[in-house]
């Protein structure tokens, strides 16, 4: 059985608490880093992050593309949509076909 | 322009000859199986894209909600409105199989059935306005939970693709083209090979047919000594 996660800056995470999600507010990548690492081994199969946390932590977050678990998936933070979960999108596009073929008409 | 050095042996050319069918066979393969991915993956990206479009926007109206609820409220109300969910959302995670590469699938269980069990606080102190931002909230999650599984799917097998790629192209552009030219390169040899040995030894029959008829002194007009009957005593 595995859970579900929310990690980022309070203020933007704190509304899932209402659905039964797990919240981790974090705003520093270091604390951030450690926390992700805790929850992987805790079965968290899906991880949300804001896209600000998201940003800061890209190369740790590497380790985990290619593990089918769990999960780490961008969403927008109360700071508003900065694009990067749809350039990660983009970015997967890329690295298959070789260029953009999907988002080249937006 | 063969890079290895060869051994230009029947062995070694028996030993390649059977790599290159195998190296062919593998590229077909592979190919097919690149071409399958890429089809799958477009099919999957497109969703993703509109997928991710749908959660976005709507975690954007999730957010607008509760921060009007939290203008509303004071904020020690909505912390303890929220301190205990009455849901919970949990998953079963599986694996599926898509050309080799092992997605994974989830299925979403919740700890009440009902949809409309999601407000876990009494309604005589919170403001209306939050009942509306859990409900966004609620709406969005379903979506939210599809979007982690299409997304990771996505990149899982962009990551295979980019494998599978450069297999094919090292594959049909390095090994193949240097084995036949291997392959080429060892039967010129032995073919070289053969025919050098067979002027040696007509050059040897030449010699040793001079050697017993003398044919060049008969052409010069000499006498010949006749060997028949030194060969006789």
């Amino acid at each position: 059985m595995y859970k579900i996660a929310v990690m980022g800056d309070r203020d933007s995470i704190y509304g899932f608490v209402s659905v039964g999600l797990d919240i981790y507010p974090a705003t520093d990548a270091h604390a951030a880093a450690r926390q992700l690492r805790t929850l992987v081994e805790n079965d968290y199969a899906i991880i949300y992050m804001t896209e600000a946390l998201f940003a800061q932590m890209e190369n740790e977050l590497a380790a985990y593309n290619e593990m089918p678990l769990p999960a780490i998936i961008p969403i927008p933070g109360v700071s508003g949509n900065t694009g990067a979960g749809l350039a990660r999108v983009r970015k997967s596009v890329e690295k298959a076909v070789g260029s953009d073929i999907i988002f080249g008409n937006d | 322009m063969a890079k290895k050095q060869v051994n230009p042996t029947r062995m070694e050319l028996t030993r390649i000859k059977r790599k290159l069918v195998t190296a062919m066979r593998g590229h077909k393969l592979l190919k097919d199986k690149r071409d399958e991915l890429m089809r799958q993956f477009l099919e999957l990206v497109r969703k993703n894209k509109e997928m991710r479009e749908k959660v976005e926007a709507g975690l954007k109206v999730a957010a607008q909600n509760f921060a009007l609820a939290r203008a509303t409220m004071q904020d020690e109300i909505l912390d303890t409105a929220l301190l205990a969910p009455s849901q919970e959302v949990w998953l079963e995670a599986g694996e599926k199989n898509v050309m080799s590469v092992m997605v994974p699938q989830f299925e979403i269980k919740t700890r009440s059935t009902d949809e409309s069990n999601i407000y876990s606080y009494g309604l005589s102190f919170t403001s209306s306005d939050l009942d509306i931002a859990v409900k966004s909230m609620a709406d969005v999650l379903p979506d939210m939970l599809q979007l982690a599984e299409i997304e990771k799917s996505c990149q899982l097998m962009a990551a295979e693709i980019e494998k599978t790629r450069r297999r094919v192209n090292a594959l049909e552009y390095v090994m193949i083209p240097e084995m036949q030219e291997n392959i080429k390169y060892i039967t010129m040899k032995l073919d070289e090979n053969e025919r050098s040995s067979q002027i040696r030894l007509m050059k040897v029959k030449d010699m040793m047919l001079e050697q017993t008829h003398h044919y060049s002194d008969k052409l010069a007009g000499k006498e010949i000594p006749d060997i028949r009957s030194e060969l006789e005593i």
